[in-house]
C-alpha cells in the first residue's frame, strides 16, 4: 500500500527523466497497445452495458450499445439500494480517514519532532505491524467486537480500518515531517506558541501533501474493503455500496445491464478521483512549502 | 492543559536559565507531551492487532468456540493440522497462486514498464490506462470477468459468431479443471497494472547517464534491459516479490466472490478456511491455529526477501 504512494508522488519527476525515442519503437507500441486494450476493454464492455436495454444483452452481449438507456442507472439506483450503501461508505471513508490523520499524524509527529522515548523500537515495531496479515489477528477480534458491542456497527468498522492503516501512514507521514526545518517551529515556540499550535498552525499547513496520500490511500482502502465488510456486518442495511453491489449481483443476475450499471456508478467516482488527484499532486509538489 | 504549563514552564527555564533539575523537569514534560502524541495510535493499535494477535497465538493451543473459556490442549491443534486434508488442499491451492504470481504479473510488469520508459507519445494515457483495473473495486472487477468469461454471454459468444466453438461449454468458475486458474486470471488482471506503474516509477530514478553509456557503446534493448534496468530497480523487485509472496498466501477477496471457494473445494485458500472454520465452524482455537501456520508461511518468505535485499545492498 505505502508503495503506491511513492510512485504517486514521484510522477512529476518523470517530465524530465528520459531521453527516450531511440530504439524500436513499433515494437514497444505494438506490445503497449495490446497490453492497453487488455487493461481497458474489459471496462469498456461493463460500460457498454450498462448502456443497453435487457433485450440487447440478451443478443449483443460485448458490442457497443445500438442506443444508449441511461434509465439503468436510476433503476440499478433504486433496486441496489445505492443510495443507502452509499451513505454507509461515505460514513466508513470520512471516519477513517479523519481516524487515520488523527493517530497517524499525531504519532508521527511525535516520531519525527517530539522527544518520544524508544524511537527506534517504535518505528520497528510499525514495520512488523505493517506485514502482519489480517489473519493472524481476524478471529480473537471477531469475538471480542462481539463482546464489545462493535459488531455490526459502522463505527466498529471504522476502528479496524483505522487501526490497519495508521502504521503505514505514521511511516509515510513521518518522512514528511522530518523533512520540514526545525527553525520553523523554534521560531513559533519563541512566539509563545504551544506544541498543539505549533502542531496545528506550522507543521500542519507544510505538511499538506502527505496528508492528501495517507487520506487517498486509507480512503480508497475503505471504499473497497471487502473482508472486515462481510465478516463483521451482518444488517444488509449497514453494508456499503461495495458489500451490496455483492448481494445485489449474485441475486439479479439475470439483470445484466442493471448489475453493471450500479458497477459503473461505483467506480466512477474512483476513476474521477484518480484522474482529478493525479494532477493534484504534481501541483502539490510543485507549490509545496519548503521541500522543493 | 499539560501543554500550556510546559510552554510556561519553558518560558520560566529561559528566564532563570538552566539548573539541572529544571532541565530534567523539562525533559520529563516534554516526553509526557509526546508519549501523549502517540497514544491514539497505541490504544487503537493494541486493541484492534496487537491484542488479538497475542490472543491468536495462545488460542492456537486451545479449544475454543470464540465465546466460553478456551480449554488448553497444547500442540492437539497443530498435530491435527499436518494431517487436515481441507488445510492441505486449500494451503497447495496458495501455493499454485503463489507461482503463478511470481511469473505472470512479473513479466508482464518489467515488460510493459521497460516498453513504456522507452516511449514518449502517449506515454500518460497508456499508464492511466494500466492502472485502472487495480483501482477497481474487486467486487466490479469479478462481475467484469464472470459476464466476459460466461459460455453464453461472454467471448464464448464472440467465438461462435466466427464460427469457433472452443469456449461453447467451458464453465471457467464451475469446472474444477478451471477455477482456480481462472479466479487467479482475473486476480492478475486486477493486479499487474500494478506492479508496472511501480516498476516504472523504479525505472525512471534510474541514472540517464547510464543510458547513454551504454548507448554510446552501441548496447541493444535487451542489453539495456539487462545490464542496466534489472540492476537498477532490483530493491524494487524484491519489495514486488515479498508482496506477492504474502499476497498470494494470504488471498481472499477473487476466491471468496467468485467461487467461495468451490466448485468441491477447488478454488478454497487458506483464509477462506479460516473464517469458515472461526465464525462458522465455530471452532476459533483451530482456526487460529490455521491463521498461524499461514502467518508463519509468509513470515519465511518476508524473512528470506529482506535477507536478499540485505544482499544486495551490501
Amino acid at each position: 500500500m505505502s508503495s503506491i504512494t511513492s510512485v504517486l508522488r514521484r510522477r512529476p519527476r518523470e517530465a524530465d527523466s528520459r531521453p527516450g525515442g531511440l530504439g524500436p519503437t513499433p515494437v514497444s507500441y505494438t506490445v503497449l497497445i495490446i497490453l492497453g486494450l487488455f487493461a481497458f476493454l474489459p471496462v469498456l464492455v461493463l460500460l457498454f452495458n450498462s448502456l443497453k436495454s435487457s433485450y440487447e444483452i440478451g443478443i449483443n452481449p460485448l458490442g457497443l450499445p445500438s442506443e444508449l438507456d441511461w434509465s439503468n442507472f436510476a433503476d440499478a439506483w433504486r433496486q441496489g439500494n445505492m443510495a443507502r450503501g452509499f451513505v454507509n461508505t461515505t460514513i466508513l471513508v470520512a471516519g477513517t480517514i479523519v481516524g487515520t490523520w488523527i493517530c497517524a499524524g499525531s504519532a508521527a509527529y511525535a516520531l519525527a519532532r517530539l522527544d518520544l522515548p524508544f524511537k527506534r523500537g517504535i518505528e520497528t515495531y510499525l514495520f512488523v505491524v505493517i506485514s502482519l496479515p489480517v489473519q493472524m489477528f481476524i478471529v480473537p477480534l471477531f469475538f471480542l467486537w462481539v463482546q464489545l458491542h462493535l459488531i455490526n456497527t459502522l463505527f466498529g468498522l471504522i476502528i479496524i480500518y483505522v487501526a490497519t492503516s495508521t502504521p503505514f501512514s505514521v511511516l509515510l507521514l513521518r518522512t514528511f515531517l522530518v523533512g520540514i526545518p526545525r527553525e520553523l517551529d523554534e521560531a513559533a515556540r519563541l512566539d509563545g506558541a504551544n506544541e498543539f499550535q505549533v502542531a496545528t498552525r506550522v507543521i500542519l499547513p507544510l505538511s499538506w501533501p502527505g496528508f492528501l496520500t495517507v487520506g487517498l490511500v486509507s480512503g480508497l482502502g475503505a471504499y473497497s474493503e471487502l473482508l472486515f465488510a462481510v465478516t463483521f456486518l451482518i444488517d444488509p442495511t449497514l453494508f456499503p455500496v461495495a458489500t451490496s453491489f455483492l448481494q445485489f449481483s449474485s441475486g439479479f443476475t439475470q439483470l445484466y445491464n442493471l448489475v453493471n450499471a450500479a458497477g459503473v456508478i461505483i467506480v466512477l467516482p474512483l476513476i474521477a478521483l484518480f484522474l482529478v488527484m493525479q494532477r493534484r499532486f504534481i501541483a502539490g509538489l510543485a507549490t509545496g512549502g519548503t521541500k522543493g | 492543559m499539560t501543554t500550556l504549563l510546559a510552554a510556561s514552564a519553558g518560558g520560566q527555564a529561559a528566564l532563570d536559565g538552566p539548573s539541572p533539575a529544571r532541565t530534567g523537569r523539562l525533559r520529563r514534560r516534554s516526553r509526557l507531551i509526546a508519549i501523549l502524541f502517540v497514544l491514539p495510535a497505541l490504544v487503537i493499535n493494541l486493541l484492534v492487532i496487537a491484542g488479538p494477535t497475542v490472543v491468536s497465538i495462545g488460542a492456537s493451543f486451545t479449544k475454543w468456540n470464540g465465546i466460553t473459556a478456551p480449554q488448553f490442549i497444547g500442540l492437539d491443534n497443530w498435530v491435527k493440522l499436518a494431517g487436515d486434508p481441507s488445510f492441505l488442499n486449500a494451503i497447495g491451492h496458495n501455493f499454485v497462486y503463489l507461482i503463478i504470481f511470481l511469473t505472470v504479473p512479473m513479466a508482464m510488469g518489467l515488460v510493459g514498464a521497460f516498453m513504456l520508459s522507452r516511449v514518449r507519445r502517449g506515454a500518460a494515457l497508456f499508464r492511466v490506462l494500466y492502472f485502472i483495473p487495480y483501482l477497481l473495486v474487486s467486487v466490479i472487477n469479478a462481475q467484469i470477468w464472470r459476464n466476459l468469461l460466461d459460455p453464453e454471454f461472454g467471448i464464448a459468444s464472440l467465438l461462435r459468431g466466427v464460427g469457433i466453438h472452443w469456449l461453447d461449454d467451458v464453465y471457467f468458475f464451475a469446472d474444477e479443471k478451471f477455477a482456480l486458474y481462472s479466479v487467479a486470471f482475473v486476480d492478475n488482471w486486477h493486479f499487474w497494472g500494478f506492479l508496472l506503474v511501480l516498476f516504472l516509477a523504479a525505472m525512471q530514478g534510474i541514472d540517464p547517464s547510464l543510458y547513454e553509456a551504454a548507448r554510446i557503446d552501441g548496447a541493444s534493448a535487451w542489453h539495456e534491459f539487462r545490464y542496466i534496468v534489472l540492476p537498477g530497480i532490483l530493491p524494487t523487485i524484491t519489495f514486488a516479490l515479498t508482496i506477492i509472496a504474502i499476497g498470494s498466501l494470504l488471498t481472499y477477496d477473487y476466491p471468496f466472490i467468485l467461487t467461495g471457494g468451490g466448485p468441491a473445494g477447488a478454488t478454497d485458500v487458506g483464509s477462506l478456511l479460516v473464517n469458515r472454520t472461526a465464525f462458522i465452524a465455530r471452532q476459533a482455537g483451530y482456526a487460529s491455529t490455521i491463521a498461524l501456520a499461514l502467518s508463519l508461511l509468509s513470515a519465511v518468505f518476508l524473512v528470506l526477501f529482506s535477507f536478499l535485499r540485505r544482499r544486495e545492498e551490501n
